[in-house]
C-alpha cells in the first residue's frame, strides 16, 4: 500500500463501490445481490493539474466521481484532500465540501429552470457563507460571470431562457462560486454542439491557469482529453487498466483495452477512403 | 461494381458524371407554427441523393438537419406548412396523398432513429417486429421467419433463432440498433435514412454498427442519408455531405474534398474544431456566439455574426448556393478565397 502521494491535492485510494446490497427484490429475482460498480480504484491529481478519466459506459467513471464529491459511500477506500480523509457530504467540513466541486453534463437539467442566474449563484454563496463575497454581491456576481465568458445582464435571465453553452457556463460559475480548488467534470461538453465545445474547453484550461484549479475530467471523447489532460486513467469494469502521461497512453497505449478504445475512435483524417477500418492498433 | 459512377469516385475536379437522383430536394421549405406567426426552420435547402449512395447531413441544433429527414420519411409534426420540391423518382412526395406515403414508408424509405428503445415497441417481440412488414403483405408464415432470420443475422444479432423471440428491453444498446437495422431492411427500401444512428452508443459499438451500415449500403446498393451532428461519423460512412446552418445550407460536396479544404467558414471551424485521437492537437480557436436558431437567424448571411472572414457585405446580402468549384456548392460570398488557402 502506497503512502499519501507527495503534493497530491486528491488523492483516490483503493476505492471500491457497490449498488443493490439493501435491494431485496434482486435477491427474490435470482439475481446476484451485489454490483461492483468500483473495485479497488486508486488515482490523484495535483494541484493545477487536469486528469482525464476515460472508459464505456458502466466503466464506473461517474461512481469515482460521485465518490469523490460525496454523493456516494464507499464500502471501503478512501478519498483524501490534502492527505486528509473525506467522509460522506454530511460529515464533511464546510472547507472540505468546498474544495471539490462537480460540472454535470446536461447543463439544462443540473440547472433549476425557474431560477434566474443570480438566484442560483446567490444559492451557491447561501449554501456555504465561508465562500459568499464580503461587500457588494452584485459586484461579486458581475466579475464571477466576467471570469466564465458571460455578460452581466445574464444575471437576470432564468436558466430556460438561456443556450446550452450559456447554461454550461453557469454551471461553471456555479461551482467556482465557492472557490473550489478541484472541478470533477462529468462529461461536461459531451451535450454541447459541437462548435460551442470548443469555447467550453477554453474556457476549463483558462480557469485552470488563472485560478490554480485542479480537475478530473470525465469524457468518453479520447480527442477531447488528449487536447486538455496532463494524465489520463483508463477504466474498464470498475478497474483502472492504464494510467499515465496523456500522449503516453494514447500514443502508445500498452494495455488490450486501451488498444479497443484508439482502434474504434473515429479520426477525421485519412477517414475519406470507404474501405478502410481506421489505422487499425499498434 | 455499380455503374452509376458518384462524385466519390470522381478525382477532385475531375468530370462530374451525372447520375440521376433518386431522391431531389429542391428548394425544400418546412414552416412551423409558433405563437403568432411560423417559423422557417428549413429554408430553401437541395440536394440529391443519386442510388447507392450515401449523403451525410450535418449540422448543429436548430440546423434543420433532422426536420430535413423527417420531411423526407413525412413525420413532420402537425401544422407544418411545405413548400419545394421532394422529387422521389422524380414524384412529388409533397403532393402525394397520405396514403401513397405510407406506402412509401418501410416499403421504399425507411428510417432509423437515434433511440431505438423509444422506436422499438416495448412489448413485442424483436422477430414479430421486424417481420411485421412481410406479414402485412401476406407472406406466408415459414417464409416470414426465414427471411426475419436472415434479416437479423445480416444486422449482425448473433443466434437470430434465439434474439428473435426477446424483446427489446432483453437487448442491449449496439443490438438493439442492429434489430431497428434489420426491421429498416424488412421492406427491401432503396433509401435508408438513419438520424443520430449512433450517438447514443459507446464508441466500439459505434464503430461496428457504422461498419454495418457501411457495407449494407455497398452490398444492397442502398442510397443513405445519414443525419449527424459528428463530423468523422459522417467521414467515415458518407459518399457526399451537406452541411447545414439555421436551416439553410451553407456547403455540400463530396466528403473527402469538402472535409480537405471546406468551402465555407463555418465547415472550416468544425472540421478544425475535431481533435485527433492518437495525437495531440492544440485547442481549436473557438467560434465566438452560439449558433443562430432559424426563430433568431441574423440578416444577411446567417453566419456572419460568428465568422472570421465576414465583411459589410456578409451583414446585409444573404449568399445563394452556388457552384464554387466542379461538384462544389457553398453560400459563402468568399468561397473561393477559403478554397485557395
Amino acid at each position: 500500500m502506497r503512502e499519501g502521494m507527495d503534493g497530491a491535492l486528491l488523492e483516490v485510494r483503493d476505492l471500491r463501490v457497490t449498488f443493490g446490497r439493501r435491494a431485496a427484490w434482486r435477491r427474490a429475482a435470482g439475481r446476484s445481490a451485489e454490483f461492483v460498480a468500483v473495485d479497488g480504484v486508486s488515482l490523484s491529481v495535483a494541484p493545477d493539474e487536469i486528469v482525464g478519466l476515460v472508459g464505456e459506459s458502466g466503466s464506473g467513471k461517474t461512481t469515482v466521481a460521485r465518490a469523490i464529491v460525496g454523493l456516494v459511500r464507499p464500502d471501503s477506500g478512501a478519498v483524501l484532500l490534502d492527505g486528509g480523509p473525506l467522509g460522506p457530504v454530511g460529515r464533511r467540513t464546510t472547507a472540505q465540501q468546498r474544495a471539490a466541486q462537480m460540472v454535470f453534463q446536461d447543463p439544462r437539467s443540473s440547472l433549476s429552470p425557474r431560477m434566474t442566474v443570480a438566484a442560483i449563484i446567490d444559492e451557491a454563496w447561501r449554501t456555504h457563507p465561508s465562500a459568499a463575497p464580503p461587500g457588494d454581491r452584485t459586484v461579486a456576481l458581475h466579475r464571477l460571470l466576467d471570469d466564465v465568458g458571460l455578460d452581466p445582464s445574464v444575471a437576470r435571465h432564468r436558466a430556460d431562457e438561456l443556450s446550452g453553452g450559456q447554461c454550461q457556463r453557469v454551471s461553471i460559475a456555479r461551482a467556482l462560486a465557492v472557490r473550489p480548488r478541484l472541478l470533477v467534470c462529468d462529461e461536461a461538453v459531451s451535450a454541447l454542439d459541437v462548435s460551442v465545445q470548443a469555447q467550453i474547453l477554453r474556457l476549463l484550461v483558462d480557469l485552470r491557469e488563472r485560478h490554480h484549479l485542479a480537475m478530473l475530467f470525465i469524457s468518453h471523447d479520447l480527442g477531447v482529453v488528449h487536447q486538455i489532460a496532463d494524465r489520463i486513467a483508463v477504466m474498464r469494469r470498475g478497474v483502472v487498466v492504464e494510467e499515465g502521461r496523456t500522449t503516453e497512453v494514447l500514443g502508445s497505449p500498452r494495455h488490450e483495452y486501451t488498444r479497443s478504445l484508439l482502434d474504434a475512435a473515429l479520426e477525421l483524417s485519412g477517414a475519406g477512403s470507404q474501405d478502410g477500418e481506421g489505422t487499425g492498433g499498434a | 461494381m455499380s455503374r452509376t459512377r458518384t462524385p466519390a469516385d470522381a478525382a477532385p475536379g475531375g468530370p462530374i458524371v451525372e447520375v440521376e437522383g433518386l431522391l431531389e430536394v429542391d428548394g425544400l421549405v418546412v414552416d412551423l407554427p409558433v405563437a403568432g406567426g411560423a417559423v422557417r426552420v428549413v429554408d430553401r435547402v437541395s440536394f440529391d441523393i443519386p442510388p447507392a449512395t450515401t449523403v451525410g447531413l450535418i449540422g448543429e441544433s436548430g440546423s434543420g438537419k433532422t426536420m430535413t429527414a423527417n420531411a423526407v420519411i413525412g413525420l413532420l409534426p402537425d401544422g407544418a406548412a411545405t413548400g419545394g420540391e421532394l422529387r422521389w423518382r422524380g414524384e412529388n412526395l409533397l403532393q402525394a396523398s397520405p396514403a401513397r406515403r405510407r406506402r412509401l414508408r418501410g416499403h421504399e424509405i425507411a428510417m432509423i432513429f437515434q433511440d431505438p428503445l423509444g422506436a422499438l415497441n416495448p412489448t413485442q417481440t424483436i422477430g414479430r417486429q421486424v417481420g411485421e412488414i412481410l406479414r402485412r403483405a401476406g407472406r406466408p408464415r415459414a417464409e416470414v421467419r426465414r427471411r426475419v432470420l436472415e434479416l437479423l443475422e445480416r444486422a449482425g444479432v448473433p443466434e437470430p433463432a434465439t434474439r428473435m423471440r426477446n424483446y427489446p428491453h432483453e437487448f442491449s444498446g449496439g443490438m438493439r440498433q442492429r434489430a431497428m437495422i434489420a426491421l429498416a431492411l424488412a421492406g427491401s427500401p432503396a433509401l435508408l435514412l438513419a438520424d443520430e444512428p449512433t450517438t447514443a452508443l459507446d464508441v466500439t459499438v459505434q464503430a461496428r454498427i457504422l461498419r454495418l451500415l457501411r457495407s449494407i449500403q455497398q452490398d444492397q446498393g442502398l442510397a443513405m442519408l445519414l443525419v449527424s451532428h459528428d463530423l468523422r461519423v459522417v467521414a467515415h460512412v458518407a459518399h457526399q455531405v451537406v452541411v447545414m446552418y439555421a436551416g439553410r445550407v451553407a456547403e455540400r460536396g463530396p466528403t473527402a474534398a469538402v472535409l480537405a479544404g471546406p468551402a465555407h467558414p463555418y465547415t472550416r471551424a468544425l472540421v478544425d474544431s475535431v481533435p485527433a485521437v492518437r495525437t495531440r492537437t492544440a485547442l481549436a480557436h473557438p467560434l465566438p456566439g452560439t449558433p443562430a436558431t432559424p426563430s433568431n437567424r441574423p440578416a444577411g448571411c446567417a453566419f456572419h455574426p460568428r465568422c472570421p472572414l465576414a465583411r459589410e457585405r456578409c451583414r446585409t446580402e444573404e449568399p445563394q448556393v452556388r457552384t464554387v468549384a466542379p461538384g462544389r456548392w457553398a453560400a459563402c460570398h468568399f468561397a473561393e478565397e477559403l478554397l485557395q488557402r
